[in-house]
């Protein structure tokens, strides 16, 4: 009797405690979000056009932080903060890092699809279709005037145009590329050929290709990306380098399979088989060719500045390995880069603050990380030509300033300074149409009996649907 | 003792009253299974609440996707639009043909080839354990080292394989870099890394067979060969066949292998797989609705065979 009357309580007891066991389980499963739920206490100034108001008192999340692992960098963000916050002492910074790259697409796509982005958060220009297609990010036009960013005036319109759509204004640049040819020196003067010049025409790039590959022990003369979309990516960058497009002008059509594209296919194939100057490794993505670049086993490949960086940080290369020269061709080079977008939904003060943090830390010669002194202190690469976004006076300044601290022999970059190539943005739809001219990459660097022809015009026909797609 | 009593109540009723009181009756007896087992109900919640959140609920999501288009901020429905674009997508039906063509490959290597192993180590004597851990050792591999290491071994210039065929005065292959060996050196590795689960599933049953049945065929003059057919199969056919159900499931999904090993793509898409053109209309192409019309598509013809898996798993209970 006495167990009867006591069993059941026990058992309801065990129940309760169990279910609120599994609920904190779920919990704990769950994900937490910053929201679109704003915590600016006020303060601030109504009108959109004024710079912040200092007393404003405001939390910002912001992605691309430095890791702990890059010492340094983390160093200079905190300093940052800190400077940042003498003069808005209520705006809290709470920076996000991130392993890897600051972007990956698939962590990216996946964030922006459930709204879990950052207040801040960085973008490649590309993605600027994608995010407003999810109503991920705020208009700040009316935010964005030469009170709030002194060196408004002097950013490059084509590069503020990447970030707008119908005349609004998504995003502000914090750095840029334009590609150029990426050579080994090394490799050059062992291979009789002047490092200083660079080759500026495909002809003369297959030449110096052949003549780099003669130096044997597995060592390529040029190399190229032909997965994960990056193929793509670099045959449009040859197209542009030789005044073509990928994409008629009003982009509705494919117009790369034209002579232009036949061209680049027909000298990739004569490199790949008939001189053998590419080496038999291929399917090369991001990162592959850097590689071979740092352990001075490839004497050039298509690239953007910062490869260099990539290669003496990551990959334990030296600076005055390498030089650059501009595109082949030199009629027009693929330029890209990153900025900060504004979450949807972001208040006045949020996006005044974080306007406020973006001018200081990325578009202010002589701050943040344009602080060349600092970067040289800090054992910090500084000399790249890169980022390119900014004109006229800031320009004139940025230069001044990166010449008096360079940490590296500039000079390897003149021919690419002083031959500056009109830069030109990526196709609408670019990834999609990257995935397809991959096939073409890896057709001609894998297949010796590929037909260039069938290649382009099989790429053509996927890429008009793709842009009938809407 | 309960159901006498029940019986002379429902007895002393009415006819009138007999259906309300047996819904009575019902509802008083599931409150008291309910209550009996409060306990095991409460356990389950967890599993049931992540099970809704991370697969049921995505599940219907998918669903819902697979007929919706976000453009611009707006979600709007797109009846079968996302189906007519992936149909009419020419990747969609190279990525089946090479989705099918692995699989086909996985069931020639992947499924014959542990089965064979299983039937060779039943044969030794000595040494099994030690021969089991071997044939299990990579599987106990990370997926992304194995397939990392093959990468080397299958690179033309300096890889493993090469430099056999180079000793052995043979033709170098370009491996993953040729349409027509990529997909079968995806598979070669695939088998490595994931046999040595299939051959202890296979061994397990094989040493299930009594005896007798192989001291009777021996008696018969039945050889190697013969005994294996008469004997082994036979008596290992559910397996065999769940087996084969389970590879089909598992490898129509293979995304791992050939996005390590190929980039996804492989020399002019070769090596695309529906699972991974699932992965480029999501990630690459933010094209969310396409990517879950086609995971629908795959979700069908899943479940088609997840059906006779359960039917031939029921069959083997009994």
């Amino acid at each position: 009797m006495r167990s009867s009357w006591l069993r059941p309580p026990r058992r309801y007891a065990a129940a309760v405690l169990v279910s609120a066991l599994a609920l904190t389980t779920v919990a704990a499963c769950g994900t937490s979000s910053s929201g679109g739920g704003d915590n600016s206490g006020g303060g601030g100034s109504a009108d959109a056009s004024t710079p912040l108001d200092p007393k404003t008192k405001v939390t910002l999340t912001i992605d691309c932080m430095p890791p702990a692992t890059k010492k340094p960098e983390l160093k200079e963000w905190n300093e940052d903060v800190a400077a940042f916050n003498k003069k808005y002492p209520n705006v809290t910074i709470q920076g996000r890092s991130t392993p890897g790259q600051c972007e990956e697409p698939a962590r990216f796509t996946a964030a922006i699809k459930a709204h879990s982005q950052p207040d801040v958060f960085y973008t490649y220009f590309t993605d600027l279709q994608q995010v407003l297609d999810n109503n991920g990010a705020e208009d700040i036009s009316a935010y964005v005037t030469d009170k709030t960013v002194p060196a408004l005036g002097d950013i490059d319109p084509n590069v503020l145009g990447v970030l707008k759509q119908d005349g609004k204004l998504y995003g502000l640049p914090t750095s840029n590329y334009r590609m150029g040819l990426l050579i080994n020196r090394k490799l050059f003067t062992q291979a009789g050929l002047d490092p200083n010049n660079p080759p500026t025409t495909w002809d003369e790039v297959r030449t110096d290709a052949k003549a780099i590959a003669k130096l044997g022990n597995g060592i390529a003369g040029y190399g190229d990306y032909s997965a994960a979309n990056t193929g793509g990516w670099h045959f449009t960058a040859a197209m542009y380098g030789l005044g073509g497009d990928v994409v008629s002008s009003d982009g509705t059509k494919a117009a790369f399979n034209d002579d232009l594209g036949k061209q680049i296919v027909d000298n990739l194939h004569a490199m790949r088989w008939d001189d053998n100057s590419m080496g038999q490794t291929q399917l090369l993505k991001w990162g592959d060719l850097q590689k071979q670049m740092a352990t001075d086993k490839l004497g050039m490949f298509l690239a953007a500045p910062d490869d260099i960086t990539y290669m003496v940080q990551q990959l334990n290369a030296k600076y005055e390995n390498f030089g650059m020269g501009p595109i082949p061709g030199g009629k027009a080079t693929l330029f890209g880069g990153n900025d900060y977008m504004i979450k949807k939904g972001s208040s006045p003060d949020k996006i005044k603050a974080a306007i406020a943090w973006l001018n200081f830390e990325t578009l202010t010669p002589g701050k943040g990380t344009f602080d060349y002194s600092r970067r040289k202190a800090d054992g910090l690469p500084v000399g790249l030509p890169q980022p390119a976004f900014l004109t006229g006076a800031s320009k004139t300044k940025d230069d001044e300033l990166k010449a008096a601290s360079a940490t590296m022999p500039v000079e390897n970059f003149k021919v690419f300074m002083d031959n500056p190539v009109p830069g030109k943005s990526e196709p609408p739809k670019a990834q999609e149409i990257y995935k397809v001219l991959d096939n073409v990459m890896s057709g001609v660097l894998t297949n010796k009996n590929a037909d260039p022809g069938k290649l382009l015009s099989d790429a053509e026909k996927q890429v008009n649907q793709v842009l009938a797609n809407g | 003792m309960s159901a006498p009593t029940l019986a002379t109540n429902e007895a002393q009723q009415r006819p009138g009253q007999l259906g309300s009181s047996r819904a009575k009756n019902s509802r008083e007896g599931f409150a008291r299974a309910l209550r009996r087992n409060l306990s095991a109900h409460a356990f389950l919640i967890g599993a049931v609440l992540c099970f809704a959140f991370f697969s049921w609920f995505p599940m219907v999501r998918e669903f819902i996707l697979a007929f919706q288009k976000t453009k611009g901020g707006q979600t709007t429905w797109a009846g079968w639009s996302n189906l007519t674009y992936i149909f009419n997508d020419p990747a969609f039906w190279q990525a089946w043909r090479n989705t099918l063509l692995f699989t086909g490959l996985a069931l020639v290597f992947g499924f014959a080839v542990p089965f064979l192993v299983a039937v060779t180590l039943n044969e030794f004597r000595h040494g099994q354990g030690y021969l089991r851990m071997l044939v299990y050792l990579p599987v106990m591999l990370p997926p992304v080292a194995s397939v990392l290491l093959f990468k080397y071994f299958y690179d033309p210039g300096y890889g493993l394989f090469n430099r056999v065929l180079q000793i052995l005065h043979l033709p170098q292959q370009q491996w993953l870099q040729d349409t027509h060996t990529a997909m079968l050196s995806v598979v070669i590795a695939a088998t490595w890394m994931n046999m040595g689960g299939a051959t202890l599933i296979y061994l397990a049953a094989l040493q299930g067979i009594p005896g007798e049945l192989y001291e009777a065929a021996e008696l018969d003059g039945a050889g190697l060969l013969r005994k294996i057919w008469h004997v082994t199969i036979p008596q290992t056919r559910l397996i065999l066949s769940l087996m084969l159900l389970m590879q089909i499931i598992a490898t129509m999904q293979v995304f791992t292998e050939p996005f390590l090993l190929t980039g996804g793509e492989g020399p002019e898409g070769s090596t695309t797989t529906v699972v991974y053109l699932i992965y480029q209309y999501a990630f690459y192409f933010n094209n969310y609705g396409s990517a879950a019309a086609l995971g629908l598509v795959l979700l069908v013809l899943l479940a088609g065979f997840s059906a006779a898996y359960v039917r031939l798993s029921r069959s083997s209970e009994d």
